[in-house]
């Protein structure tokens, strides 16, 4: 755990060090906030008090945030060789990882709580569903993690970032949007497949306020794919 | 903290890199790695540390075996890779910490260590810059001290000197001398006046087999067989001189050196000593000797005959 927590520390230092977090911060308020608030106005139109049209833009602007942040954070080291220092201190293959994961979800998780105002001014406004609000923003971690999962496993399989990056997104749109098209248009068992393995099913009835087991599971075991993922890719320098 | 290596084979593919590679190394030794680019002596120095498991054979430092317990041996090992890399957005004294932390020094003793890795590396001036901003000779310095933080007992280093300026080879070289004192040591180097200087023992691997072992001075002897002199001899009569060396009874060869006058190499019979025949041979016939010495092989001859074949 101490190991774990001095990657972590020292991701999360590197991020803010640079302009990335703050960017990355700044960009997301903006572009939700503005499309949240001001454009097309599904707040204030909607009739109810509700963050739906909140967590709505945020599925969408995490999708291609959390690619651009995990992308270095194993091709980087990669690349420069740090990785061989870092595995040569007595940290595990699986400290690495949780490391970088746990520091791209705190940096989420910050994002996520400057949003609490967009919450309390929404709750000033009318009768809000609270237990959806919570519910949504968990919808929104559990996502994110997934992403992070998929990302920091394209990130540790190339040492190049774009590459990285671009592969990031590719696995993600099939849980984005691909496998639910798939699913309305495919009818049967295939199509019940593709609608378990679209992302957008479970987040939405997340965000609606509904914490199935079944969801929970889906995310976590996006989760643990990513991250098994990643540590067979960083022990596969010892396979002969 | 000893460490053995028994037997290790490492291949990439269908090339081996280290094959069958055996050695030993003692507690307070300074083991010098020497090769040809490519003879495996990286492969070697990653397995130790281990970052590479090799794919057969075994590596016991201090006992431990570093397949079945890589987190235990990595704590009590400092390592220096090839080409040094760092994180290039990092403070030094943020990097030191971080690896101090790494390596599991107590907490209380982080701030201690950092501020001793600082003197004996020469980093005051730079602690607070980005490593970006160092240059080379302070990078590698910064190198050093993350593989040095924790007080290691084995200490790899491949090849710690190169983007050094000569007064800071001197520098570092002295600390690996002192280091090596109480430590366990491997260098890999290029250079061969370096290892020399510096390493107790030297080994000479080539296509990834040990190719010679010893210290510096058996290595040449063995080498070098017999003794060979350098003379130079004034106010004599060049054939004169050359049949007089000739006929000492002690003396296999005579060779005249170009380019310069009245010079000439000497090769001794087998387990014999000419020095005082010729100083003998001068005196009796009024020459005066003006260079008398002895003519060492080169660690570069040793080096070139080893890893040529």
């Amino acid at each position: 755990m101490k190991q774990i927590g001095i990657i972590t520390k020292r991701e999360l230092q590197a991020i803010f060090d640079s302009l990335m977090a703050y960017i990355t911060i700044i960009v997301f308020l903006g572009l939700s906030g503005f499309f949240t608030w001001l454009y097309g106005g599904d707040v204030f139109f909607v009739g109810q008090a509700s963050m739906q049209s909140f967590f709505g833009i945020a599925y969408w602007t995490f999708f291609f945030f959390i690619p651009a942040l995990t992308m270095k954070l194993i091709a980087e080291e990669k690349k420069t060789g740090t990785l061989e220092i870092l595995l040569t201190k007595p940290v595990t293959d699986w400290q690495i990882i949780w490391g970088k994961f746990l520091a791209t979800l705190l940096l989420i998780i910050i994002a996520l709580a400057l949003t609490l105002p967009y919450y309390i001014t929404i709750w000033n406004i009318g009768p809000i569903d609270h237990g959806a609000v919570w519910t949504g923003y968990l919808g929104l971690i559990l996502m994110s993690s997934a992403y992070i999962s998929i990302g920091i496993f394209t990130s540790s399989i190339t040492n190049n970032q774009i590459v990285a990056f671009l592969l990031a997104l590719c696995i993600g749109i099939f849980f984005h949007i691909i496998f639910g098209i798939l699913a309305a248009s495919i009818s049967g068992v295939p199509g019940s497949i593709f609608n378990y393995l679209s992302l957008s099913t479970h987040y939405e009835s997340i965000s609606r306020g509904v914490v199935d087991s079944k969801d929970i599971i889906y995310f976590l075991s996006i989760i643990f794919l990513g991250l098994i993922g990643s540590e067979a890719v960083l022990a596969k320098r010892n396979i002969n | 903290m000893d460490i053995v290596v028994d037997k290790i084979t490492k291949t990439y593919g269908l090339q081996k890199a280290v094959d069958e590679l055996s050695f030993r190394v003692k507690t307070g030794e300074v083991l010098g790695f020497l090769g040809p680019n490519g003879a495996g002596k990286t492969t070697t120095m990653k397995a130790i540390t281990c970052f590479l498991n090799p794919n057969e054979g075994n590596i016991l430092v201090g006992g431990m075996s570093v397949t079945e317990n890589p987190e235990e041996v990595k704590k009590h090992i400092g390592y220096l890779p090839e080409n040094n890399p760092l994180y290039q957005d990092m403070p030094v004294i943020d990097y030191l910490r971080f690896s101090a932390e790494l390596q599991g020094v107590p907490k209380e003793k982080v701030r201690e260590r950092i501020i001793e890795m600082v003197k004996v590396c020469g980093l005051k001036a730079e602690k607070h810059k980005k490593i970006r901003e160092l240059s080379k000779g302070f990078r590698q310095r910064v190198g050093l001290a993350q593989a040095l933080i924790h007080d290691p007992e084995v200490l790899i280093l491949d090849e710690p000197t190169t983007g050094l300026d000569p007064n800071q080879i001197v520098e570092i070289r002295e600390l690996i001398k002192k280091i090596g004192k109480e430590k366990t040591v491997i260098l890999s180097s290029h250079i061969l006046a370096e290892v020399e200087a510096t390493c107790d023992r030297i080994l000479i691997i080539s296509k990834g087999k040990i190719v010679a072992d010893g210290t510096p001075e058996e290595l040449r002897k063995q080498a070098q067989g017999n003794e060979i002199l350098k003379v130079q001899i004034r106010n004599g009569e060049r054939n004169e001189m050359y049949s007089a060396l000739k006929s000492l009874p002690t003396v296999a060869l005579v060779d005249f050196i170009d380019g310069t006058p009245n010079c000439y190499e000497v090769q001794s019979k087998k387990d014999e000593n000419s020095a005082k025949a010729i100083f003998d041979l001068c005196v009796k016939k009024g020459w005066y000797i003006s260079q008398l010495t002895p003519v060492e092989t080169k660690l570069e001859d040793v080096f070139r005959e080893v890893t040529m074949n």
